[in-house]
């Protein structure tokens, strides 16, 4: 047997395979002999009511088994408290078909349910709904006069902190810039569009495919909405086609599926549009504010950070934007300030790096410019300002090797060659820019459940109720376990996305590999502890002294640490033992009291050469160096993916993405791929990572701290201060296209 | 007038609901008989009449690439072709690359490169992948990236699908053209 070391090791997906031949399903892609299909009537206006909606035509149609609106809306829970999911923020969650009211545009008024999809596409054609129309406000900019502070809890969110005396500092400070930043509106959308297939059971029992980051949510909504006991509905979802935050609430097509399969007693699934995925949550439009007070030397003394973003009518959706300002540098004096304007659209929803995707792109693009007016170099202004512990809390990082991502990424790229003089390199009618921002992210572990099965073939299966929707969940817990029991990859399944697993979060927030490999890590320590029993049960037995710490597992073995030729093979030892399975569960909690007396985050630096077109105003990401310390790399190939994609969002956020609002009808007009333009391949040139070494496992007993949004943050302003460079123009205003070059 | 009209449209279309055309379709070898209605697309008729859901939908507007099939060793969107328009050609999709349990040096190279990252778009990659080669116009990174963009990857998997195609295209030079 080869060797079983894996952790650490660039191992390829264990599900690979599957993806590459079209055999792993997603959730609209269990069909079965009767399987009715719902399509969802959107509603065409993003304020009033519905005056009329007369579904006749598309009942007539032979096929067609019912459409399901407010009208016929069976008597659902009362309680608001029944429709919040684990990660909805303050406020009333929205109840679809609850009344006649609209909220939204886009707002799902109908669902038209018949034997094939393409009957009930057209008979949703046929549905007529009328309205009364009101006035929508949706214009963030225009309604800054109803800003309000969010009294809102949602997890993970904290308020704004202040230190010190800022208008003080920031009048004595010999050197000061103020810059307001603002971005538009963009949506997830991942490349499979969101889909419940519900199984009714002949006992009455769903069975529920649903497109979430996490089933045990999805089984919480709909047990709490329709009343149903947990026992009896069944969430999986093994694979999810991408995500990053769509997932993270049940959305409407669930509920939709849901409704009609117990009203119909028969297995429906719903599939949304392309258009209706920009129909449910987005990244909010952010307008920002950031003024800094620095000395002649470069040296920080004051920094204020005001956001102020949208959210919903019914619900305060909030997020970290200008946390990060008072915990990136030392700095003295710092004020925040953070509001929100109520707006007739759907509540805003968390989207990859919430809120740092934001906040830090304002912070860093106004470090930039307050380097060129100190004249300094903007490594060097970092430098000076670094924060050797969490300055807002006052509390030492658990680790924190940002010092060497500066150091080892602008060695790659070569930013010691660097005329810092903007339009100074041109290359034909190209010019060349380049610039450097810093990333930050929190690194947070959950409390999370694994299951672990040892059979006496030496097959181990774990299993634990969370998602796989691109990071590799699956791959580094068949890692873990298998070098934790040494065995071969082949000889370990993994199980996730099956509500009947244990506990696990929502997988978000890069939490997912600390929380889950923890888990895992736990319960095959359980697993050792038992074999080691069994094999000191024998007579003389050579490990009667030996404790946990005295012996390995490698190769199929159990062996002695001090003599690797005492060893034992797992499946004889089972055997001898008569023993065909061994089963446990375990619980790793984070050590709270530990934590609580640290600072826990990841740090990246993040180098970017941008090709701009002098004439053409074109830009081009031409090269990318982008250094992460987040701990322990449990896998570099799947980890290198998930900085390299997070690189592909910043470059995208930072070129291309931007969802327009029609005030007049208050509707986003440009709901499709063709129009709302997410990087393709010919926008992404090379992307390098490096992985600075960080030992830390104070984070997570493992040592890991996350690597989902990291790679994101920061990457836009890198892109923003990089054209600067290249054309002299400051654009403050995302996504920076070739009309705001010319 | 008006009126009257439109409900002869609607009648007319009532008495189409059910599919009233049988075809035969050559998928990955294999003739199958199905029974769709003329405006099924190629794309529904995989996944919700032949099961076979490799193939993805991600936008069903020919926006995305996510439903890229080869037809006589073209790729093509199947969202945006009818079903019974495709009776009498070959149509392979995802399912039919491997060869039994040996890989399409594709497949193998995008999982040996961790060129996707969901997979829901991967599919529609590879096929895509497949038919580039068959044209035999991309012949350098550059060609690749651009010949390529019509099929988006939200995760960001691009440098590693370029690095997957990449390979496979210096290994295999000879690209078999229909």
């Amino acid at each position: 047997m080869a060797t079983t070391h894996y952790i650490g090791q660039p191992t390829s997906r264990v599900d690979g395979r599957a993806k590459v031949t079209g055999q792993a399903k997603y959730a609209a892609e269990f069909n079965a002999p009767g399987l009715l299909h719902g399509v969802v009537v959107s509603s065409a206006i993003a304020k009033g009511k519905i005056t009329h909606l007369d579904a006749n035509e598309a009942l007539q149609l032979e096929g067609v088994l019912q459409v399901f609106s407010h009208q016929n809306r069976p008597d659902l829970a009362w309680l608001d408290l029944s429709y919040k999911d684990m990660t909805a923020p303050g406020g009333s969650p929205f109840r679809p078909f609850y009344d006649e009211k609209i909220l939204f545009n886009q707002q799902p008024v109908a669902l038209v349910v018949a034997e094939t999809f393409e009957l009930a596409r057209y008979a949703a054609t046929l549905v007529r709904v009328q309205y009364e129309s009101e006035e929508p406000t949706t214009s963030l900019e225009a309604n800054l006069d109803d800003l309000y502070t969010p009294v809102s809890f949602k997890l993970g969110y904290q308020k704004p902190k202040s230190r010190g005396d800022f208008k003080a500092a920031f009048d004595q400070a010999t050197t000061r810039i103020e810059s307001e930043y603002y971005h538009g509106a963009e949506h997830h959308n991942p490349m499979e569009m969101h889909a419940s297939t519900v199984f009714y059971e002949e006992n009455g029992s769903l069975t529920i495919y649903d497109k979430t980051q996490g089933v045990l949510n999805s089984q919480h909504y709909v047990s709490m909405v329709f009343g149903l006991s947990k026992k009896n509905v069944r969430v999986l979802s093994p694979f999810v086609g991408g995500a990053f935050g769509s997932g993270l609430r049940p959305q409407y097509q669930l509920f939709m599926a849901v409704l009609a399969a117990l009203e119909l007693k028969r297995s429906v699934k719903v599939v949304l549009t392309r258009q209706q995925m920009f129909s449910f949550g987005h990244r909010p439009v952010t307008m920002q504010q950031v003024a800094i007070g620095a000395t002649f030397d470069g040296k920080l003394e004051a920094i204020r950070h005001a956001a102020y973003s949208e959210t919903s009518t019914f619900e305060d959706y909030v997020e970290n934007i200008v946390n990060w300002s008072g915990m990136m540098y030392s700095c003295p004096n710092v004020e925040q300030e953070y509001k929100l304007v109520q707006l007739d659209m759907y509540t805003p929803l968390d989207m990859r790096s919430p809120g740092a995707a934001t906040g830090v792109h304002a912070l860093e693009c106004a470090m930039d410019e307050l380097a060129y007016k100190l004249n300094i170099d903007p490594l060097e202004l970092r430098l000076r300002n670094y924060a050797e512990e969490e300055p807002s809390e006052e509390k030492p990082f658990s680790s924190k090797a940002l010092r060497e991502c500066y150091q080892q990424g602008a060695e790659r790229f070569g930013w010691a060659n660097r005329n810092p003089e903007p339009r100074s390199t041109k290359d034909g009618t190209a010019l060349i820019g380049w610039g450097m921002a810093t990333g930050m992210w929190d690194a947070m572990q959950m409390p999370t459940r694994a299951t672990a099965t040892l059979t006496s073939d030496g097959k181990l299966t774990v299993g634990s109720a969370t998602a796989d929707i691109g990071t590799g969940t699956y791959t580094i817990m068949t890692q873990i376990a298998a070098e934790m029991l040494g065995l071969p990859l082949e000889n370990v399944t993994a199980q996730l996305g099956d509500s009947s697993l244990p506990l696990a979060f929502v997988e978000g927030g890069s939490a997912t590999a600390a929380s889950v490999g923890t888990a895992v890590t736990y319960v095959c320590e359980k697993i050792q502890k038992k074999l080691l029993k069994l094999a000191q049960a024998a007579n003389n037995s050579p490990f009667a002294k030996a404790k946990l710490k005295d012996v390995t597992f490698s190769e199929g073995y159990l062996r002695l640490r001090s003599d690797a030729t005492v060893a034992v093979s797992l499946t004889e030892l089972m055997q001898q033992n008569s023993i065909n399975t061994l089963e446990e569960k375990a619980t790793a909690l984070p050590k709270l009291l530990k934590q609580s007396k640290y600072a826990r985050n990841t740090h990246s630096a993040v180098f970017v050469e941008v090709r701009v077109d002098e004439a053409l105003g074109s830009i081009l990401v031409t090269r990318v160096v982008s250094a992460i310390a987040a701990g322990r790399i449990l896998n570099p190939k799947t980890a290198r993916s998930q900085i390299l994609g997070g690189v592909v969002w910043g470059i995208s956020m930072a070129l291309e993405e931007d969802t327009f609002m029609d005030h007049t009808y208050g509707r986003f007009m440009n709901h499709n791929l063709a129009e709302y333009h997410v990087a393709v391949n010919a926008d992404i040139r090379d992307i390098d990572v490096i992985f600075v070494e960080e030992q830390d496992t104070i984070a997570s007993p493992i040592g890991v701290k996350g690597v989902g949004e990291i790679g994101l943050v920061g990457v836009s302003a890198a892109v923003a201060n990089a054209i600067f460079h290249a054309t002299g123009k400051r654009v403050r205003d995302l996504p920076i296209t070739l009309d705001k070059l010319l | 007038m008006y009126r009257s009209a439109e409900n002869e449209i609607v009648e007319e279309v009532e008495n189409q609901v059910h599919p009233p055309t049988s075809i035969t379709l050559k998928i990955n070898g294999t003739e199958t008989r199905l029974h769709v209605a003329p405006w099924t697309s190629l794309l529904d008729a995989l996944r919700e009449y032949l099961d076979l859901t490799g193939t993805k939908k991600g936008c069903d507007h020919g926006q995305c690439g996510a439903c890229t099939v080869l037809v006589n060793g073209k790729r093509i969107n199947s969202c945006l072709t009818l079903a019974v328009m495709k009776e009498g050609t070959d149509i392979t999709t995802i399912e039919g690359l491997a060869q039994g349990e040996a890989l399409h040096p594709l497949q193998k190279a995008f999982i040996e490169h961790d060129a996707f990252q969901c997979g829901y778009c991967t599919p529609g990659q590879i096929c895509s992948a497949v038919g580039l080669m068959n044209e035999g116009k991309a012949k350098t990174r550059d060609d690749v990236r651009e010949l390529m963009s019509g099929n988006i990857c939200r995760c960001g998997a691009y440098t590693n699908i370029v690095d997957a195609i990449e390979e496979v295209m210096h290994t295999q030079p000879a690209p078999c053209h229909e």
